[in-house]
């Protein structure tokens, strides 16, 4: 046993600057952004910090889809939907609230003359603000487990979590005396008894932001160093392989698609009271796979990659498409082709000296053959 | 979860003394059939408790089906597959047919490829665990564990390499060290030396050597020259069906068996053929069985 | 019963117009194992290329209503997609091989890249096709029953493009090359098949017949250039229904899935219609995970 401990510690010897590269990733880099983003008020006015906020909010959801793309390698193009659902959940609570115990005005309008029954809990916050995170991570749960159990994965499972973004959000607008239809649900006036649009509530959801952000970040980063993190990514390799070794993959997945969602519905909380508005252009088709993007950009497979991306792939949005809105749609279509041809390990692949891949006009050979071998997420 | 213990077959609780003269896997009147076509034809197979069995039989014969059939994979339409003197395999999923202790290495290096060596291990390790363990730090003596069984398959060098990186004969090992770290009562090997060298065969075969006895193997192969030299008993599956079963010398004699291999055309010619270790030959065969 | 008939004939009519979509689609997945996000902007090319030549034929002869120029439309939405196709194949989907996920991404990309692009030369409201005069017309079976032309139209027009298809597919060598290489690309690349040619061809193709699509879409209502994508989500259930790339599947598929949208958004609405579609397929694949036909084989 002695000489066993002993190759071990050379073992792990051996492996000292990997480990140095991993501790920089996953502490230092993101402590460094924890404090910049609590100094941040300090320095921006109250729009940016607005902005940032929300930006935040993406950040959230980004993390929530890199946990299943970049590691498991699920593509799920309907993440829009969960964010959503999170975010029609507290939207539901600030709406009641706001319209202090009579009925919501769009209800009016559509003819109701009571509030539905399973808007009823929603004006309490201890019920609200759990189902941000239960909501979206129940459905999720229920089609991730009807749709892994029959073992559909890659292309098949984002075509179908991309059908569910089509289906959910006409499903939304068509129910206009429940939902608000296309226009969604909007002015709120207050939240737990406060003002909301007062510069001082806007910093606290901007804070409570900041933490939920990091909460989530801590949360990812305990999931994938443990033994089930591995796993996700041995999931990513050899499906097959993880089933002949005694595990179940289909719970296993159903088990983290939940998570994701229900991480992705808090993000969705967060989003509702700082923007003000939550309707179904947030959880359409484009919204949804414009998340992968966000991903792709910062950086698959790295949690800090997701957040990087989120933020300057919507920094570039609220710069460019406000002045040049057909320019921003170009460059977005661009960007999408980009990011998976030149780019495939984004930001974080580029700061970690990986380098860009070589266009294909420049070596024909490299692009042609197996290039995608350490690109997580690029095969199913 | 798993003791140290490398006393495999008395662990499980399935049956807690089983009677080691029984076998530990007995196949009875197993027929399977894919679109009207019979892959396997009321077959019968027995495997006893620590046994080395050989499998062989030209293309086609229902060697990597009836592999199938034991570990899930493929469900069967008649028949039953008996395990460790209780279990009935043939109606469980592929993982809980591992939980029993049913492991199976594929034709090609199944592994993960962007995980370490050493990772490769451990998670296999943990299947038995509880999705909340799973979440947890490794327990004690895990690492040791890890790195013995890929000291068995020598690989401990490798373990903090890519196994992506690692060449073919390597993934073979480190494909039958995940197998062995969860310690199954019955190993199924689907051509473990396919497409390996010389030298990389001869150690998979003292390999298998050091892990028969205490667990039962059962190895599909096509290469002849490693059967001869490294198995002590031989089933020979022809259509479905078991046509002999002995040593090799036995089987070699059996002049069904050369008909099997040869055709009725060639039967004139019997010292000709793959039996007798042309390895072009044996190789041209495998390409198409899956 | 002349109601019921009249539906069967409408989920008939969406059927046709969701295959010609989806066999595109099928068969460059069942090929490359690749599906194309900006398959829906094939779709518009192919109708805006009839919305073009409509407005060429209106500024030289002044006729619009000319049924000449619709005809001629049908092979031109056909070229136009395909070799937009084509070249989307050649620059960009084969370094994706074998990248399927990543795919998705990029030509969601070219997806997008298409429809501003459309904005920008036709102007982002829709615009109208005006149909030809013999297609305005309305076929009378019985005094409960009659049928718009245009629709029986449509239906004629799919049936001769599978007609077409299938003598491409199972009657002339470069059919049987495609077939080769769906069944086992190494053997057949060893024989002597460009696999490099069959891929933008069956690509080119798929995009043609998606084209094809779009200028049938143009008697149906207006056209803009988010027109595809309205399509092409009930064209990838149709192609996860029928199964990997099998054509039988993908046809039997898109009679279902036609018939089955007409059915319940006719006893519903057009929005619960959908969900039950989706729930329907999603339960359907717990029996046959696999859609309705899989490759043979053990």
């Amino acid at each position: 046993m002695t000489t066993m401990s002993s190759i071990i510690t050379v073992v792990r010897n051996a492996s000292a600057p990997v480990r140095m590269n991993d501790r920089i990733g996953s502490w230092i880099a993101p402590a460094i952004m924890l404090v910049v983003l609590l100094a941040a008020p300090a320095v921006l006015s109250d729009f940016r910090i607005a902005l940032l906020g929300k930006f935040l909010t993406f950040a959230m959801l980004a993390l929530s889809l890199n946990l299943i793309w970049g590691y498991a390698g699920m593509l799920s193009l309907g993440h829009g939907v969960f964010f959503g659902l999170g975010g029609y959940a507290m939207a539901m609570y600030l709406k009641l609230e706001s319209a202090g115990g009579k009925l919501p005005d769009f209800m009016f309008w559509s003819g109701l003359t009571e509030l539905p029954f399973f808007w009823a809990p929603f004006k309490y916050a201890w019920f609200a603000i759990p189902m941000t995170f239960i909501v979206p991570a129940v459905l999720a749960g229920a089609l991730g487990y009807l749709v892994f159990r029959s073992r559909i994965t890659g292309v098949y499972f984002a075509l179908i979590t991309q059908a569910l973004a089509l289906i959910v959000s006409i499903l939304f607008i068509g129910q206009q005396a429940y939902t608000g239809g296309t226009n969604g649900i909007t002015n709120y006036t207050t939240i737990f008894g406060y003002p909301l649009n007062a510069p001082s509530m806007q910093l606290i959801l901007y804070y409570a932001s900041v933490t939920a952000l990091t909460a989530a970040y801590l949360l990812c980063w305990w999931l994938i160093s443990s033994r089930l993190g591995r796993l996700l990514v041995a999931m990513r390799d050899d499906e097959n392989r993880v089933r002949f070794s005694g595990y179940d993959p289909a719970v296993l997945k159903t088990l983290v698609f939940s998570l994701s969602a229900g991480i992705a519905g808090v993000a969705g909380a967060l989003f509702t009271p700082q923007v003000g508005i939550i309707s179904p252009t947030m959880m359409g088709i484009v919204p949804s796979i414009e998340i992968a993007i966000w991903v792709a950009v910062g950086g698959r497979g790295v949690l800090l990659g997701a957040i990087l991306g989120a933020v300057v792939v919507n920094g570039a949005k609220s710069g460019l498409s406000e002045s040049f809105p057909a320019m921003w749609q170009y460059f977005l279509g661009l960007l999408f082709i980009g990011a998976v041809l030149l780019f495939p390990s984004g930001i974080m692949g580029l700061l970690r000296g990986e380098g860009w891949r070589k266009p294909w006009w420049l070596s024909r050979e490299q692009v042609r053959g197996a290039i995608s071998r350490r690109l997580p997420g690029a095969q199913r | 979860m798993i003791g140290s213990t490398n006393n495999s077959a008395s662990r499980n609780g399935s049956s807690p003394t089983p009677d080691l003269s029984k076998p530990i896997l007995s196949v009875e009147g197993l027929t399977v059939s894919f679109d009207g076509f019979t892959v396997l034809n009321e077959l019968d197979l027995a495997i006893g408790y620590g046994e080395m069995r050989f499998l062989i039989g030209p293309n086609g014969a229902g060697k990597t089906t009836l592999i199938d059939v034991i570990t899930g994979k493929s469900k069967p339409t008649r028949g039953r597959i008996i395990f460790d003197g209780t279990t009935d395999l043939s109606r469980r999923q592929e993982y809980q047919l591992v939980r029993l202790g049913v492991g199976r290495k594929f034709q090609t290096p199944s592994i993960f490829a962007s995980l370490t060596v050493y990772q490769n291990l451990e998670v296999t390790l943990g299947f038995r665990s509880r999705i909340t363990r799973l979440l947890g730090k490794p327990r004690r003596g895990e690492g040791d564990r890890i790195m013995s069984t890929l000291e068995e398959v020598g690989l401990q060098h490798r373990a903090q390499d890519i196994a992506g990186g690692l060449s073919h004969g390597e993934k073979q090992w480190l494909e039958i060290g995940m197998l062995l770290v969860q310690e199954p009562k019955l190993l199924l090997l689907d051509e473990p030396v396919a497409g390996m060298t010389r030298r990389e065969r001869d150690r998979t075969g003292e390999l298998l050597q050091s892990i028969g006895g205490a667990r039962s193997v059962l190895v599909v192969e096509h290469d002849m020259d490693f059967v001869r030299q490294f198995a002590q008993t031989v089933t020979v599956l022809h259509l479905g069906k078991v046509l002999s079963e002995g040593t090799m010398e036995e089987v070699q004699q059996d002049p069904e068996v050369i008909r099997a291999y040869l055709g009725n055309s060639r039967s004139q010619r019997p010292q000709a053929g793959r039996l007798n270790g042309r390895r072009e030959a044996e190789h041209a065969a495998p390409v198409a069985a899956d | 019963m002349e109601v019921w008939a009249l539906q069967l004939f409408n989920g008939l009519s969406l059927s046709s117009i969701l295959l010609l979509i989806a066999l595109g689609l099928a068969l460059s997945f069942g090929l490359m194992n690749v599906i194309n996000l900006a398959h829906g902007e094939f779709i518009m090319i192919g109708a805006y290329t009839t919305y073009a030549l409509q407005q060429a034929a209106l500024s030289f002869t002044g006729d619009a209503q000319s049924g000449i120029t619709f005809l001629i439309a049908i092979p031109a939405s056909f070229v136009v997609a395909g070799a937009a196709g084509y070249v989307v194949e050649n620059a960009l989907i084969r370094f994706l091989y074998r990248r399927p996920l990543d795919t998705l991404l990029a030509t969601w990309g070219v997806g997008l890249f298409l429809q501003q692009l459309a904005r920008t030369i036709f102007g982002a409201p829709n615009v109208q096709v005006v149909a030809p005069p013999w297609l305005g017309t309305a076929l009378t079976v019985t005094s409960d029953l009659v049928l718009p032309v245009k629709r029986v139209f449509i239906l004629g027009l799919v049936t001769a493009c599978i007609g077409g298809l299938y003598f491409y597919m199972y009657r002339s060598s470069e059919g049987r090359r495609m077939r080769g290489v769906m069944q086992n690309r190494e053997m057949a690349s060893s024989l002597g098949v460009s696999t490099r040619r069959v891929d933008s061809f069956t690509f080119a193709l798929g995009s043609g017949l998606a084209g094809v699509a779009g200028c049938a879409l143009t008697l149906i209502g207006p056209i803009g250039p988010s027109l595809g994508t309205f399509y092409v989500v009930d064209a990838f259930i149709v192609v996860i229904l029928g199964g990997l790339g099998q054509v039988p599947g993908t046809i039997l598929a898109a009679l279902i899935i036609g018939m089955l949208n007409t059915m319940l958004e006719f006893g519903t609405t057009a929005v619960v219609g959908k969900v039950l579609v989706f729930a329907m397929v999603i339960l359907f694949l717990q029996w046959r995970p696999a859609g309705l036909m899989r490759a043979k084989g053990r």
